[in-house]
């Protein structure tokens, strides 16, 4: 059973794209560039702060706004191992999916946990946290492919090996 | 069981008698739109594939609209990219032509297409009865792969609409409100249909205002239903419908809203949120540096001209930029042969290319820390037009009009007299 536990961040309702990646640092010529710059309209310093197989939880409406990919790049470059909020809308919800980042809805574990608690996710069952389980509704089958390529041009790559893609 | 307009166009293109909300289909694609915020990053992937190719370039349509003219080095490289890789494969281009939900209304959409959008605000396609569905540019690459995607078929919010606006008010004063009323995810996954006999009273371009701003109440698509109004916009700019879906009428919706047109009230979304909404006279006397009438939501014709009318004989406040931007070439031309254009800039409008402008926050127009901007544009977020620490308000033609020429937010009626 794939399962992982790490430290949380925690942030409010309505993340918009503009927040995780504001239009002026676009043009910067990688996510890794970019990277520095996620959140900074509304908190600058959190960027240096994640680690690798943190993961965030937040509220609802997750990712609303823009069609912009690099929101979820970012994320993912930032050592993100998965988002779990109350709703995503939902161009973010299939760009992330396309890029492998993992995204877990839940409406009850964001108003339980508080920033830098630990939380334990066991991959389409549930998430646990201070001896409290969270369930989650394992995705459709053609996402749990996309993501376990680690992104659909990976998986387009797979299936389609025979005729050359 | 009965279907909506949307489980109609995904029907028709699965090829598959009916579907219902829930359902995963593989769909095949009539148009990809993609714009210059994105597409360089879709030819980055499209190189990296083992074998790339194109499944359908007539299905492509192209247009620089987010940076026009290109505004720094990164971005020339960019644009450059996006430029090359169109001629080399002869993909349908525009550049100058304006932003790109107004050029594919204009010139690509019809009635009962799926379409693929790299822009959240492709659902506008909807006021011409189209699917319009924005993704990002992957889903955007494997589509132009191989001409098809997969669509979870959207549950449907019905509005229907009674009555017709006041005098004042307008297609964005009636958005701003469904959204103020169903919040910034009322609609999330889903899509919002709209008919009802008050839907007869709105032309295309207020249509086009409605569908555009739906995503920012997270809907997957909207649409509109067709009718003469429709096809006629539609043979106005040679086209024919490729099929003109109604809803059954024992179709399933999530909900139901009745919405009486004129009851709607001149509505100003505050920052940092499009479904922060407040009777515009509530927000009246807000201090503003910066006007902007433009963007894909309200950049038409029909605006310029309301605009127009408001500050003919008017001055722009001193301390106030007031930057105009048509929607599009054809726009732009059509203001200048009614006088349109030189009446903004005899006020002291500053008058702009038809590009996206300060609506996406890069290019011409960004404000500075502190500053406020009212705006047709579409976003109001956080940082959206400029610095982190600045202020968007999102009105209608009128409202940032005399908003302009007051120097603080007020609607039409306060400048009357």
């Amino acid at each position: 059973m794939d399962k992982f536990t790490g430290k949380v961040w925690v942030l409010g309702d309505d993340i918009d794209t503009d927040i995780i990646i504001p239009t002026e640092y676009l043009a910067l010529k990688t996510v890794q560039d970019m990277a520095p710059y996620a959140f900074s309209p509304l908190r600058p310093e959190l960027a240096g702060q994640i680690r690798d197989g943190d993961m965030i939880v937040a509220g609802k409406n997750f990712g609303c706004g823009s069609s912009r990919e690099q929101a979820p790049e970012i994320i993912k470059a930032l050592g993100v191992r998965c988002v779990i909020a109350k709703s995503f809308a939902r161009i973010f919800f299939r760009n992330a999916i396309n890029n492998g980042l993992l995204l877990i809805e839940n409406d009850k574990l964001r108003d339980a946990v508080s920033e830098g608690d630990e939380i334990t996710v066991v991959l389409n069952h549930f998430i646990e946290h201070q001896g409290a389980q969270y369930p989650i509704t394992p995705l459709p089958q053609n996402l749990v492919e996309i993501l376990n390529a680690g992104g659909l041009v990976q998986a387009m790559k797979k299936r389609n090996n025979s005729k050359g893609i | 069981m009965g279907m909506t307009i949307a489980e109609k166009i995904i029907a028709a293109a699965a090829g598959v008698e009916t579907v219902k909300p829930g359902d995963i289909h593989t769909v095949e694609l009539d148009r990809l739109m993609s714009n210059d915020g994105t597409t360089h990053l879709t030819i980055d992937m499209y190189h990296k594939l083992k074998n790339p190719r194109i499944a359908d370039v007539n299905k492509l349509v192209w247009i620089m609209d987010h940076n026009v003219p290109c505004d720094s080095v990164k971005t020339a490289a960019s644009h450059k990219k996006m430029r090359d890789f169109a001629r080399e494969h002869k993909i349908t281009f525009y550049e100058g032509a304006g932003v790109c939900h107004q050029v594919m209304l204009e010139k690509h959409v019809t009635s009962g297409e799926l379409i693929f959008g790299a822009d959240s605000h492709t659902c506008a396609y909807g006021a011409v009865g189209a699917f319009g569905t924005g993704v990002g540019c992957t889903d955007y690459l494997y589509a132009m792969v191989t001409g098809h995607s997969w669509l979870l078929v959207p549950e449907t919010l019905r509005f229907n609409l009674k009555g017709k606006l006041g005098d004042g008010v307008y297609a964005r004063d009636l958005i701003l409100s469904i959204i103020g009323q169903i919040g910034a995810n009322g609609a999330n996954y889903m899509a919002m249909e709209f008919g009802g006999e008050g839907l007869k009273t709105l032309n295309m371009s207020d249509r086009i205002a409605v569908c555009n701003l739906c995503v920012e109440a997270g809907a997957k698509t909207a649409l509109m239903e067709v009718d003469e109004i429709t096809l006629a916009y539609l043979k106005e700019h040679g086209r024919e419908p490729k099929h003109v879906f109604q809803s059954d009428p024992d179709a399933s919706y999530a909900r139901v809203y009745e919405i009486d047109l004129s009851a709607i009230r001149p509505i100003v979304a505050k920052p940092h949120f499009v479904d922060s909404v407040v009777d515009a006279k509530e927000c009246v006397g807000t201090h503003i540096d910066e006007a902007f009438l433009g963007s894909c939501n309200n950049g038409r014709i029909e605006d310029l001209r309301v605009g127009a009318e408001l500050i003919k004989g008017r001055k722009v406040h001193p301390l106030v930029r007031f930057l105009v931007v048509p929607a599009s070439a054809e726009v732009y031309r059509q203001a200048l042969a009614e006088g349109i254009i030189d009446t903004f800039m005899e006020a002291g409008a500053i008058v702009m290319n038809p590009n996206c402008s300060v609506c996406w926050g890069s290019c011409q127009g960004v404000i500075g820390e502190g500053e406020v901007l009212i705006s047709t544009g579409t976003r109001n977020f956080k940082g959206r037009a400029g610095h982190k620490d600045s202020f968007v308000y999102l009105a209608s033609a009128a409202t940032v009009t005399a908003s302009a020429i007051k120097g603080e937010i007020a609607t039409a009626a306060d400048i009357a007299g």
